[in-house]
This record gives structure tokens, sequence and C-alpha cells, in this order.
């Protein structure tokens, strides 16, 4: 589950929905009302699942010693007693003003962990897709150019490969073969012991602070660190990108345009970077954001492996200590991100591509 | 099968009978609809290997008490951490001395256990939202529609971790995690064909004998939608076999001592630099049976849903 699978047959379905409102006042306020809705609803789940849970929030807060009084008095505080209509707007409140209770673990304000790790993710996840753009996009393009050769055979077998390796297990062997047998890269963390906190905190991006206070061994450290996970979530995603590529690709190239202008004698470089890739770029946006999104998510599995100080990392260590604030913070966060690539990536394609409509 | 195009009785063999340009019944048809699709099938040699390794898969979990040689969970401290090929330990042992063999086999069923529970739970949810959605219109399609956008956009993993946090963690709570996050797909795809489905002259033709909306979906919509359900099942297991191995790699899933593949690629953890096996194997078995699924989509993709096929 590292990448959403936006199945093409899905977007069709999304795009031939019989919603024909014309003008664009109307298409605006429509998408918007579907990015309310569609987040409305992710903090309805989240509030339900806060509210499901088998942990009495009362207890946790105030013990299990406590008297009937304070029990009560607690209960009320929290504002349990009042309808769970009510509850969720007061939760609604909150999640607006960024506050998402206070964290069992370390009694610190959610809001202000989440702010601390969510940049680790970011940068592996950034990373990780710019490894994945740089390599699956050119392969998926050859692989449609030379369709059936050995390179697209080899495409194939990657992605393949990619669909069904558990992203934990590929981390933990390229952990034993990079790091334990051959040492060329840096091992779990985002720096080596001696840099931790070298660096004045600007970004929260490593590999950025480092560059920004000019400090060069920071940054070989950071990088000999991050390299190896972005490089697993790389691939992930150029599992993904490649193949979407190449079937966008072999779309274009089977068209008559192509013919004419192979016809015209046009030069084949031109024939493909200038003409078929020109007219797929839109679409292969849409696929690089949704598969951003897929690493924001993906990197959970990953973060643990590596010991990477990210959200995934913070949300399953909160998630063993059933601090369930702390779980729920980091899900509306992820969710929410997750989310609003999704739509931009919707957006991206109904607007930037004629076709759409 | 050495059948001669004509056989001097005149009665056809079985291969003539289901290869028939002109069935004579309507059971005749489909037999021979089906024995032409395996046909398509069996050609494709990928697809084949991993129907084979599935049907391995089946068989090991079926006689996993015959096959493995020790208890999945007899401790033997005098034994532990055995490399590969030891004596009567041919893939080693783990950290308690227990034989990884043994417990691979019967982690399979477990796997079998999750990846079937699903497959049915999740299709089934999206097939029914899916056509009443479709089939309906108006304002259910408008609000189910809605509602199934809402969970598509949500990050399936994220949200399996929330749920399973707040429903306490074990299989079957696992099974209903991925489950939740899984229908989706299946409703859209479900609405998708119903909406191809519904005027149609046949359903008209139903209706008119006097056919109920219930009567028309559960008899005459939803047969039509299992074929593109099953491809996108088959594509899907792979993802979810890998869900359910994450969920058991955070101790999520299933329990120690359960032989569960991803809580013991989890045990072995600890020791990959010293020990690598003990975590490693357990990783090509997850590999190997969610590559085989993937083989197996993809075939079956080719031969059920020839429009989507891949070129």
């Amino acid at each position: 589950m590292a990448l959403s699978e936006p199945e093409t047959s899905e977007n069709k379905a999304r795009a031939d929905r019989p919603r024909r409102v014309r003008g664009g006042l109307w298409k605006a306020a429509s998408v918007l009302g579907s990015i309310v809705a569609t987040m409305l609803g992710l903090l309805f789940v989240t509030f339900i699942i806060g509210r499901v849970m088998p942990v009495d929030p009362v207890i946790s807060v105030i013990g299990e010693r406590a008297t009937a009084e304070q029990y009560q008095a607690a209960y009320q505080a929290m504002g349990l007693d009042k309808p769970l209509i009510v509850q969720f707007g007061v939760y609604l409140w909150d999640v607006l003003h960024f506050d998402f209770g206070m964290s069992l673990l370390n009694a610190r304000p959610v809001a202000e962990d989440i702010a601390r790790v969510f940049p680790a993710t970011l940068e592996l996840a950034t990373v990780g897709i710019f490894i994945g753009i740089v390599l699956g996009v050119p392969l998926g393009v050859l692989a449609a150019v030379k369709r059936g050769s050995w390179i697209d055979q080899i495409a194939r077998v990657l992605a393949l490969v990619g669909y069904s390796m558990p992203i934990f297990w590929l981390g933990l062997v390229g952990l034993l073969v990079f790091y334990g047998i051959l040492g060329w890269v840096g091992g779990p963390g985002r720096v080596g012991i001696f840099y931790v906190d070298v660096v004045p905190t600007v970004t929260g991006l490593i590999l950025v602070d480092s560059l920004l206070d000019g400090n060069i061994a920071v940054f070989k450290d950071a990088f000999s660190h991050i390299i190896l996970p972005a490089s697993l979530l790389g691939y992930y995603s150029l599992a993904y990108i490649s193949r979407m590529t190449r079937s966008f690709m072999l779309e274009q190239l089977s068209a008559e345009y192509i013919t004419t202008a192979r016809v015209k004698g046009m030069s084949e470089w031109n024939v493909i970077w200038g003409h078929a890739f020109r007219n797929i770029r839109v679409q292969l946006i849409t696929v690089i954001a949704l598969s951003y999104a897929g690493l924001l998510e993906g990197s959970v599995l990953t973060e643990i492996i590596f010991s990477w100080p990210g959200i995934g990392s913070y949300i399953t260590t909160a998630l063993l200590a059933a601090d369930m604030n702390a779980v729920l913070g980091g899900t509306v966060v992820v969710g929410l991100v997750f989310i609003l690539l999704n739509i931009f990536a919707d957006l991206l394609y109904k607007f930037l591509d004629p076709r759409a409509e | 099968m050495t059948a001669t195009p004509d056989t001097p009785s005149g009665a056809p063999t079985l291969r003539q009978w289901l290869l028939t340009e002109t069935p004579t019944s309507r059971r005749h048809a489909r037999f021979a609809s089906a024995y032409k699709g395996w046909l398509s099938f069996r050609s494709n040699t990928m697809a084949m290997i991993g129907l084979l390794i599935l049907v391995a898969l089946v068989l090991i979990a079926l006689a996993a008490p015959l096959l493995a040689p020790h208890d999945p969970y007899v401790q033997n401290l005098s034994s532990r951490l055995l490399p590969l090929g030891s004596e009567g330990y041919t893939l080693g042992t783990d950290s308690l001395g227990r034989d990884i063999l043994s417990r691979l086999i019967y982690g399979s069923r477990i796997t079998l256990y999750i990846v079937g529970l699903v497959a049915l739970i999740a299709p089934i949810a999206g097939l029914l939202v899916g056509t009443v959605s479709g089939y309906a219109g108006g304002i259910v399609d408008t609000v189910l529609m809605r509602i199934t956008d809402i969970f598509l956009a949500f990050p399936r993993l994220v949200l399996a971790l929330a749920f399973v946090a707040a429903l306490g963690a074990g299989i079957e709570n696992a099974v209903l995690a991925i489950s939740l996050t899984a229908w989706p797909p299946y409703a859209r795809i479900a609405r998708a064909e119903t909406l191809t489905i519904r005027n149609s002259d046949f359903i008209s033709a139903v209706r008119l004998q006097g056919a109920g909306p219930f009567r028309i979906i559960v008899k005459h919509i939803w047969p039509l939608c299992i074929s593109s359900l099953i491809v996108r099942v088959t594509l899907d297991m792979a993802g979810i076999i890998l869900a359910a191995a994450g969920l058991g790699f955070l101790g999520l899933g299933a329990q120690p001592p359960s032989p569960e593949w991803g809580a013991m690629i989890s045990e072995g953890r600890r020791f990959i630099l010293d020990y690598w096996w003990v975590a490693t194997m357990p990783g090509l078995a997850i590999f190997t049976v969610s590559l085989a699924f993937n083989l197996l989509g993809d075939g079956l993709r080719d031969v059920l849903d020839p429009k989507d096929a891949g070129s």
C-alpha cells in the first residue's frame, strides 16, 4: 500500500460524473465544496475513532484512583457530557486552531511535536520523489519507445518487483547490505551522533539547513544518511511512475499526429520529446502528485526501519504507548496533506488538460 | 486430448464440445466461454506461474501439520539462531530456537486467512454501495459517492493504523481496518458498471416483467459486475498482503508467538546484522506470494477484462 493507485478507469468515472455544471464560478464552488466535505469527513472519522476506543479518556487523564466526584468533574470539564455533535464542533474548532490536545507521553502540545517531526518526513519524501522522477520518467519513455526490447522487460520486472516487495523488508535488507556489509552509507537516523544539533534549525530540513549554515561536513553526513531510505522510497515511486509514463507514451505514440510528424521527416528525438512527451506532461504531473502523497504515507514503515524521526515514527510510537491524542493528531495532519495533494492532482488534470472535460 | 477434427462415431469429444461455436444450451455456452478463457489464460506463462505458486500456497497451508518438520511454537534455547542448512533446520532457527521453515509453513495459514477475509468483506461492501448508488441515482448516489470519495482520499495505511489503535491489536481488527480502507475502489467500479448496465434494453425488459429494484440489482446487475471486481481484487491482493504484513511488523496485527510473516520480520529485525536469515526468510515468503498475486491479476485482467488489458 505504499502507493495509492489511481486507476485510469476511476479517473474516467470521476470525470464522467453527471455534473454538467457550466461556468467557472460554479466549478470553483463545487471544487471548494468537495474539499471541505472531504476534510470534514476525515475529521469526523478520526473523531469517531477517538470516541470508540476502549480506553476511557477521563481515567487516562485523572488516573484510576480518582473519586467519583473528581471523575464527574473531569468528565464535565472535558465536555463529554455534551451531545456528540457539540463535541464534534468543539473538536473541529480545536483542529482549526491547530490544537490537537496534549500528548500523554511527554505532556507537550501534539501540534508542536508534529511541527517538529514533519519536516523530517517531508525531506525524506521529497528526496525520494526526486529520485523516482529522475529515474522513472526516462525509464518509462524508453520502455514505450523501445517496446518489447530488453529495456522494456527490465522496466516491467522492476515495477513488478516494486509492487510485490514489502518496503520494510527491503529497507532492512538494504541496511544490512549497504550499511552493515559494504559500509557505503550512514546508518539509521538523520545524521551521525556527532552532528546532532550542530546546525541551527531554520527550515527543519537538514540538507537545507546545513547548506545555509555553510557546514559541508554536516551536509555530507546527512546526505549519507538520507540516501538509502530515500532511494528505497524512490524505487517505489519509480515503479509506479515508470509504468504510468510508459502507458501514457504508448497512447501518444500510436496517435496519427505522430505518424504525420515522422512522415514529415522530423527527427525521432523531436517526435518523442517535442511531441509525444509534451502531450503527457499534465497527466504525468498528476501521477507525480499522487505518488508524492503516497510516499508521505508510505514513509511510515520506512521511517521505523531507519529510525527516522518523522511523522511515521511519531504516530507509531504514540500508538504503542496508547497516546491517542498524538495518534489522531498525526493521522489528521497526514490525511490533510494527502487529501490536498490528491485534490491538487485532480484540479491540475481538470484545469490544465482540455481533454478532461 | 488428442481429438481428431471429426471422430468417426460423430459424437464430439469433450474438447470439441467445449470449443463449439454453436452452443446448444445456456450451460453449454457458459462452459465453453470459461474453457476459452482458460485456454487464453494458460498461454500466459507468467500468470500460470502465479497461479501455480498460489495453488502451492493453499496446499501448503492445508497440509501444514504434515509438511512442517517441527512444531512452530516449541522453543529450544539450546539451538537458537542456527544458520541456514543446519541439520534438521533447513532455514535455520530464530532467537528462541524455533524452526523458521515450520513457522513459515504455518504462517501461510494466517496470510491466507487475512487475505481471504479482506477479499470477501471489501468487495462485497463496495458492490453493495456501488450498485445501490448507481441504480438509485439522485440524492442517494450523491451522498454515497461523496462518502466513497472521502474514504478514497484517505491515506490507507495511516487510517488502518488509527483504526487498529482504537480497536486494539489483533488479526481480526487488522482485517477490519484493512477492509474499511479497501472498499472504495470497488464501489467506484461497481457504480460505473451499474451505470452502463442500468439503461440497457434487457434491464427495461426485466422491469416490464415486473421485477423490483432488489431483484434487478441482485439477479441482473451483480453478476455483470463480478468479473471486473475479481480482476481488481486479485490485483489488490498483493497490497492487502503487504498491508497486513506491515501491521504485523508494527506489532498491530497478529500477536506473538503467532508465526505471522510480518511479525517474524519484526522479531528478526534486532539481529539483522549478525543473523540475517531470521528476518530475510519471511520477507522472501511475503514477496513470493504478493508477486504471485500480481502475476495472476495481470493474467486475469487480460482474460476477463480485455478492454483494460495492458498494452
